[in-house]
């Protein structure tokens, strides 16, 4: 349990140093959306899923911001750059952007 | 041919050019398209403008409604004809793609002012389609291997028997439009894996949508896809590409396929779609421990690893276990079942398994379908696996689980047919890259194709091109002189080869080896065309015969049924038939309703929603007379109309397909129906006299051999000899009590009974000369006043 916890300490401090401040944003953009879908999914727990349409669109666009999100965050990572040599950031966030249009396109439509 | 020769010579010069090949590539393309449309022609050119059997028969009608009442009427649209008397609920229980797309395109030409009926859109909609199906194959070979083997797979899949059989102009039906879909998606999702770009993967998932609005086959994409990713993870071939596009496919695509009404919840509720959220979480949990991986050392990490891997593994087991058992999660459904079990469809749902297409394959027709490809993929799949990639794992995995699907049953070799054609494009210009290396390698190839493009031509060019194969084997000895273009460029070749001897294969080699090749595709292009003009271009309600001097005989008995049931029945008359069978019904009367602006009412159609309803059809059709009339009766049937090929020895009737029938009304009544009835002692199902009293007895026995026994259809049988099933019937004279016939064809091929009314066979018949008039009508004049009577003077 001990190894454990200096493990996680020393993953927090090579955090705070090595991840440059745009990554930080986005990660704290998709710590949001965690919380968020956390909130949403004991709301479903405590009150039911009633609607279940209405439930499901909330539950799975936040699902799906967050798979957005991450996508953006690991093709704008510099640390990747080999693995997306054709996608720029720039790319990378007009790809985000239109993929949020589609989506909430189909949200709006299923939410009944 | 010619032209297309002479185009090619000055080609070879400036071959370098980049727009010289895109201009090639079109050209094939388009070459391909135009014959894949053209070959699928032949049923509107030797009948007419028609669509074919049932299922499109239905879409065509609910298209025209929706094109009639606009989309949002559509989907509340209550059909009350079909289903009688339950009627059916059609937006919600259709794939509304394929009406959408036709719909959609009637209304943009009728923007353009361009007046056509619908009923031509949904005629030549499949044709268009596969044309589309050809480019999609084309992108996703090149994805996969290289522009040459593109272009023979977009070639291969133009023409393809297996492919064909679907998509013939007139059958508007789902798979039309869905092999064009699931090429498509596939495409973009190798793509999207390629580059890990999240826009192919939103289109991935866009073009999954509309295959998931147009078939029910999109559970084989999001199985098959997940299966990808899983192998690749397997493999060790995790990358941040495979991780952004799938985790953006799925999740988009999930929320997209729950747009469409008849799929609604499954998504999350059925064990089918379980494998792709399974995958999803797994994607997730590696993404997290590559993360992790990177920022820690490998002892630290590996502890974590070990604990959290088995412990997420457990609690997603456990997870999707107990919601199974719970009731959230559907368990799999008998149809899917059925694949991994052949003979569990047979024991559990008949009406499934009665289906023709639901049976498992046979060797014929794998080659009947795919002729040269069958043997040409394996090759493709060797040279596959062989330079292994990320992409190519995926190719390979669909052409393994196709194959297995394929042979579980008929239906499926469309699946397989375009991975087919993949894989043998790439067999078949890895062949040619061997053995014509040389600068000209490429165009050579499209040449090839664009021969091999254009079956029908080729029909006509058989003879110049044997010439010139044989021109071309003789060319080792040297005499050439034929001045056609193309034989001339491919001389230059020749020599250009033999300067270029040193690397091993020697020019007589080479050109045995084109040779071959090419008479392949020339066979295969000719069998192809044979194929569909013969077996797959005929509406099923006219059947055509060849006669000993090999001239074509069209029977045309079931147009001539239904003309006679529009013309002499009633518009809310109700007709009760053999399940199979009321496909052709419906056509019919669509047929003369184009002309008389008729409808009648069906009670079951090939559609298999409700079970119970068809089994009551079954079990009237399988008791005897009595029994079924109270049926009959409680259905509010007027007549009943059923195939018999016994005269002609069509072997598709409804006495063939009759124990399918006893099976699904035993399923449902078991008391009243056994199937071990109809059989005799030794298990054998015979209608000649030894079979079984309780077979010569029910009614679909009757109607078919009512008055059978008095025609004698050739010298040498004895009467009532059955030609289909080369026996003597077993009961000849018998009389119907509650039925009567009311029509039958010239070939005695349908045979229509009118239902009597109670009031008609309840009383005795009464001989004429026995027979009372009633007296006209006498009014007595007496009343209550004048009770006195008189005398008339």
């Amino acid at each position: 349990m001990a190894q454990i916890t200096t493990v996680i300490s020393k993953f927090y401090n090579e955090y705070q140093t090595k991840t440059t401040k745009k990554l930080k944003v986005i990660d704290a953009y998709l710590f949001y959306i965690l919380l968020t879908g956390i909130v949403q999914f004991i709301y479903c727990l405590l009150v039911g899923t009633f609607p279940f349409n209405s439930f499901l669109s909330g539950f799975i666009s936040c699902v799906s911001c967050f798979v957005l999100g991450v996508c953006l965050r690991l093709q704008v990572n510099p640390e990747n750059k080999t693995q997306f040599y054709s996608i720029s950031p720039e790319r990378g966030f007009a790809d985000f952007i239109f993929a949020h249009v589609v989506l909430h396109l189909v949200v709006m439509n299923f939410i009944g | 041919m010619v032209q297309a020769g002479s185009k090619k010579s000055p080609i070879s010069k400036i071959n370098s050019k980049a727009g010289i090949s895109s201009l090639i590539i079109f050209v094939v393309l388009l070459l391909a398209w135009i014959a894949g449309f053209a070959s699928r022609l032949f049923a509107v050119i030797r009948f007419e403008s028609i669509i074919h059997e049932f299922d499109p028969w239905f879409n065509y009608r609910a298209t025209a409604y929706m094109v009639k009442h606009g989309f949002y009427n559509f989907l509340n649209w209550f059909d009350e004809r079909a289903w009688y008397p339950l009627g059916r609920i059609v937006g919600g229980t259709v794939y509304p793609g394929l009406m959408l797309t036709s719909g959609s395109i009637h209304y943009i030409l009728h923007l353009l002012h361009i007046n056509v009926h619908i009923r031509d859109i949904c005629v030549f909609l499949a044709p268009v389609f596969s044309g589309l199906t050809a480019i999609s194959t084309y992108f996703l070979t090149k994805e996969l291997w290289s522009a040459g083997a593109g272009l023979f797979a977009a070639c291969f899949i133009a023409i393809v028997p297996g492919y064909i059989s679907r998509s013939v102009a007139g059958s508007y039906d789902n798979e039309g439009i869905a092999i064009f879909a699931l090429q498509f998606t596939y495409f973009l999702w190798i793509k999207s894996v390629k580059t890990g770009s999240v826009f192919w993967a939103v289109a991935a998932s866009l073009s999954y949508f509309y295959m998931v609005s147009a078939w029910g086959g999109y559970v084989f994409i999001i199985n098959l896809i997940p299966l990808h990713v899983f192998v690749l993870l397997l493999m060790g071939r995790y990358s941040n590409r495979l991780f952004t596009s799938y985790t953006t496919f799925y999740i988009l695509g999930l929320i997209f396929s729950m747009q469409i009404p008849l799929v609604g919840f499954q998504p999350i509720r059925t064990s089918e779609h379980m494998a792709a959220a399974g995958v999803f979480a797994l994607m997730f949990a590696v993404g997290i421990l590559r993360y992790l991986q990177n920022m820690m050392t490998k002892s630290e990490f590996k502890s974590l690893v070990i604990f959290g891997g088995l412990a997420s593994a457990g609690v997603v087991f456990l997870a999707v276990v107990i919601l199974t058992y719970a009731g959230y999660v559907a368990p799999w459904s008998g149809r899917f079942y059925s694949l991994w079990d052949t003979g569990y469809a047979k024991i559990h749902i008949p009406i499934i398994a009665s289906v023709s297409e639901h049976q498992p394959t046979t060797w014929f027709s794998f080659f009947f379908d795919l002729h040269v490809l069958v043997a040409t993929f394996p090759a493709g799949l060797w040279y596959v696996i062989k330079n292994i990639n990320d992409e190519r794992v995926f190719v390979v995995l669909y052409a393994l689980s196709a194959v297995y699907f394929a042979g579980v049953m008929v239906r499926l070799m469309l699946t397989l047919t375009p991975v087919v054609c993949i894989l043998s494009g790439i067999a078949f210009s890895g062949l040619l890259e061997l053995f014509l290396r040389e600068d000209d390698v490429y165009h050579n190839e499209d040449s090839e194709e664009e021969e091999h493009s254009t079956p029908s031509k080729r029909l006509y060019d058989k003879l110049p091109k044997e010439a010139k194969s044989k021109l071309k084997s003789g060319k080792s000895v040297g005499n050439v002189k034929t001045p056609t273009p193309q034989v001339v460029g491919r001389v230059q070749k020749m020599k250009h080869e033999q300067s270029k001897e040193s690397d091993g294969i020697g020019p007589n080699i080479r050109s045995v080896v084109t040779v071959v090749i090419l008479l392949l595709l020339m066979l295969f292009a000719v069998h192809c065309t044979w194929v569909t003009s013969n077996a797959y271009s005929s509406p099923s309600i006219v059947l055509a015969s060849y006669g000993s001097d090999g001239s074509r005989q069209i029977l045309d008995d079931f147009r001539e049924a239904y003309f006679w049931l529009s013309q002499n029945t009633d518009d809310d008359a109700r007709v009760m038939s053999c399940f199979s069978n009321s496909c052709c019904i419906r056509v019919g009367l669509r047929l003369s309703n184009s002309r008389n602006g008729r409808n009648r009412t069906t009670l079951v159609d090939n559609n298999t929603w409700n079970n119970s309803h068809i089994a009551l059809v079954g079990k009237a059709m399988s008791s005897n007379e009595t029994a079924a009339y109270e049926i009959m009766t409680a259905l509010d049937v007027d007549y009943v109309l059923v195939i018999f090929g016994g005269v002609i020895g069509y072997s598709g009737d409804d006495i063939n397909k009759f124990l399918w029938m006893v099976r699904i009304a035993e399923g449902e009544h078991p008391k009243d129906i056994r199937e071990s009835d109809y059989f005799t002692e030794h298990g054998e199902f015979r209608v000649d006299s030894e079979g079984s009293p309780t077979l010569l007895n029910c009614l679909m026995y009757k109607l078919s051999y009512y008055r059978f026994g008095e025609l004698k259809l050739d010298y040498r049988t004895p009467a009532g000899f059955d030609r289909t099933r080369n026996a003597v019937i077993g009961n000849k004279d018998f009389q119907l009590t509650y039925l009567e016939e009311a029509y039958t064809t010239e070939h005695w091929l349908v045979r229509v009974y009118r239902v009597k009314k109670p009031d008609e066979f309840n009383r005795p018949r009464i001989p004429v000369a026995n027979r009372v008039v009633k007296s006209p009508s006498f009014v007595s004049k007496k009343s209550t006043k004048r009770k006195k009577g008189f005398h008339k003077e």
